[in-house]
């Protein structure tokens, strides 16, 4: 049997988050009530003129910026005719052949090294309405009575991006992702929550033999809504498909839905015909050429983007710690925190688990007192490190109060203790000596409860061991 | 003729049209003669001349980001044939 190489592709769409549509100056945003953010453009009532949203053509050139992409001196948009409710023109206008972003590149850290994923565009668009299917199986296409639709989100800004495929796993889809979205996150233009529908990915997926350098045919996967159902839905599509091949047949060009319940793929029913876009120039835009000094400008504003810092945090840290901290937006912190002392891979520890658990702002932490929290993690009560962490995000926080809770390890301050302890219990005494040995977690308890949760409970639970010893 | 009548069925179907035989044929000479009339363009030499996508020389007519009123419901509803609450009805999609 020879190995397979999966083969992936990613479409990701990004609603971005302007405060109006992309060629109209209605408010762009969730929950309003239905309609009730619409004028004619958005509506596509004959006659209406679209005026492009200057805030989203700077926004896509800052994302092709941090994509590493050439950004085009011309983009035009274009007309994609088809024909649904959900498209209130007839149209949907999208760069085509002049896209305002292309040719760029992610770098993505791997253990076993790092990977260019290239960006082969980046181009602005509009979202489409929102249908409401009714009767038969409700929120279906199939077997619905009638179509309702909501133009609210129709003519919202999107980006669209389009990698090469370069990916070929469903981990390394998944880390590109979290990657992307960390920079998207960054760079201030969409909040790209999948949840939210404000990043939606859809994903090619194909198989070949390791080695071979041919494309075989490739299906799409749609509406996975998380990172974790996308890398489950890739898995499935490719263990689906090398078992066509494997076994004689031959994969066939399909949309699947994966079905997040069951983690199964549904084939989309085949369309007729193929799409058929008639895409033309649209006549009612001017084209767009980004003068250089606003390009310049908006390059020298770019922050340090996540991939580089992930490759700087590497240095320090392996590469799963670097892109927990890196991807959730806690790497600053944790720089500052190993700065003021700390351990890296402690401080990494704690601020990835406990300091998010506990709800706390990164950015309100002070990394000096975090620091000393970490050094002291082992020597004071857990119970007092936990509520330390509760309140680090305060403001004024000082450590000092926690550090001086220092667990008691001596055993001479604890022996006088437990040898109490063990006096006031006499009935539990003998019923442990009997054989009852369940009994130890109370004994500890009680010292633990004397000491105020100070004691340090390694050594208490060997003294009274040691105590109750026949 | 410049458009064959299945080019036009095609078409028809795109758009989600039913066109009855008389409208079949007359819609075939309507946009044949059309395609006629565009196609003059294709006797000029325009070897040097490059594709234009605006009729106007003028490049980045954009608005800033600030919201404007939007319509009122009365007004956004009042051709739709159908309507239920706050939204448009339309017949089940395929």
């Amino acid at each position: 049997m020879s190995t397979w190489e999966p083969v992936i592709g990613l479409e990701i769409h990004v609603q971005l988050k302007t405060r109006t549509k992309m060629f109209c100056r209605c408010r762009v945003g969730f929950g309003a009530e239905e309609n009730s953010q619409t004028c004619p453009v958005c509506l596509g009532f004959p006659g209406a003129l679209p005026v492009p949203n200057r805030t989203a053509i700077e926004w896509v050139v800052k994302l092709g910026l941090a994509l590493g992409c050439e950004i085009a001196e011309r983009a035009v948009f274009a007309r994609k005719n088809y024909f649904y409710p959900d498209l209130s023109k007839g149209y949907q206008i999208s760069q085509y052949d002049l896209p305002s972003c292309v040719n760029g590149n992610m770098i993505v850290s791997l253990a076993e090294g790092q990977h260019e994923i290239g960006i082969v565009r980046a181009h602005l668009e509009e979202d489409a309405a929102k249908n409401v299917h009714v009767g038969g199986r409700t929120g279906r296409i199939g077997g619905a009575e009638y179509t309702l639709v909501d133009y609210n989100r129709g003519g919202t800004p999107l980006v669209e991006i389009v990698t090469a495929p370069d990916l070929h796993s469903a981990e390394e889809a998944k880390r590109f992702l979290q990657l992307l979205r960390q920079t998207i996150v960054e760079l201030g233009i969409s909040d790209a929550e999948m949840e939210k529908g404000t990043l939606r990915v859809d994903a090619n997926v194909s198989v070949r033999p390791a080695g071979s350098e041919v494309l075989r045919t490739r299906s799409e996967i749609k509406n996975m809504n998380s990172f974790t159902h996308i890398a489950r839905g890739i898995d499935a599509e490719v263990a689906r498909q090398i078992e066509v091949w494997e076994s004689g047949g031959e994969v066939e060009q399909h949309t699947y839905d994966f079905d997040v319940g069951s983690g199964a793929l549904t084939a989309r029913r085949t369309k007729e015909e193929a799409d058929d876009y008639r895409y033309f120039p649209e006549p009612d835009l001017a084209p767009v050429e980004p003068p250089a000094e606003l390009v310049d400008r908006l390059r020298f504003e770019l922050p340090e983007l996540p991939a580089a810092r992930i490759a700087r945090v590497m240095k320090k840290l392996d590469h799963d710690r670097a892109l927990v901290l890196v991807t959730g937006g806690l790497d600053r912190l944790w720089e500052a925190t190993v700065a003021a002392g700390a351990d890296g891979v402690a401080a990494s520890n704690v601020i990835a688990n406990q300091l998010v658990a506990s709800g706390a702002r990164p950015g309100a932490v002070d990394p000096t007192e975090l620091a000393k929290l970490v050094d002291a993690r082992e020597r004071i009560p857990r119970a007092t490190f936990a509520e330390a962490l509760g309140k680090i995000g305060d403001h004024g926080f000082s450590a000092e109060p926690y550090l001086a809770m220092e667990s008691v390890s001596d055993t001479s301050e604890l022996e006088p203790i437990v040898d109490a302890v063990i006096a006031a219990n006499s009935a539990q005494v003998e019923q442990y000596r009997g054989g009852k040995e369940g009994l130890l977690g109370f004994f500890v308890g009680q010292v633990m409860k004397e000491t105020k949760g100070r004691a340090d409970p390694r050594v208490v639970n060997e003294l009274v061991r040691a105590r109750l010893a026949p | 003729m410049a458009i064959s009548r299945d080019q036009v069925l095609y078409v028809a179907k795109l758009a989600r049209l039913e066109l009855g035989e008389d409208e079949l044929e007359r819609l075939t000479s309507e946009l044949g003669a059309i395609l006629d009339a565009v196609s003059k363009v294709s006797e000029l030499d325009l070897a040097d001349v490059p594709p234009t996508s605006h009729p106007l020389a003028v490049v980045n007519a954009w608005a800033a980001d600030e919201p404007r009123d939007s319509l009122p419901l009365e007004d956004v509803v009042r051709n739709a044939p159908a309507v239920e609450g706050r939204m448009f009805r339309v017949p089940p999609t395929t």
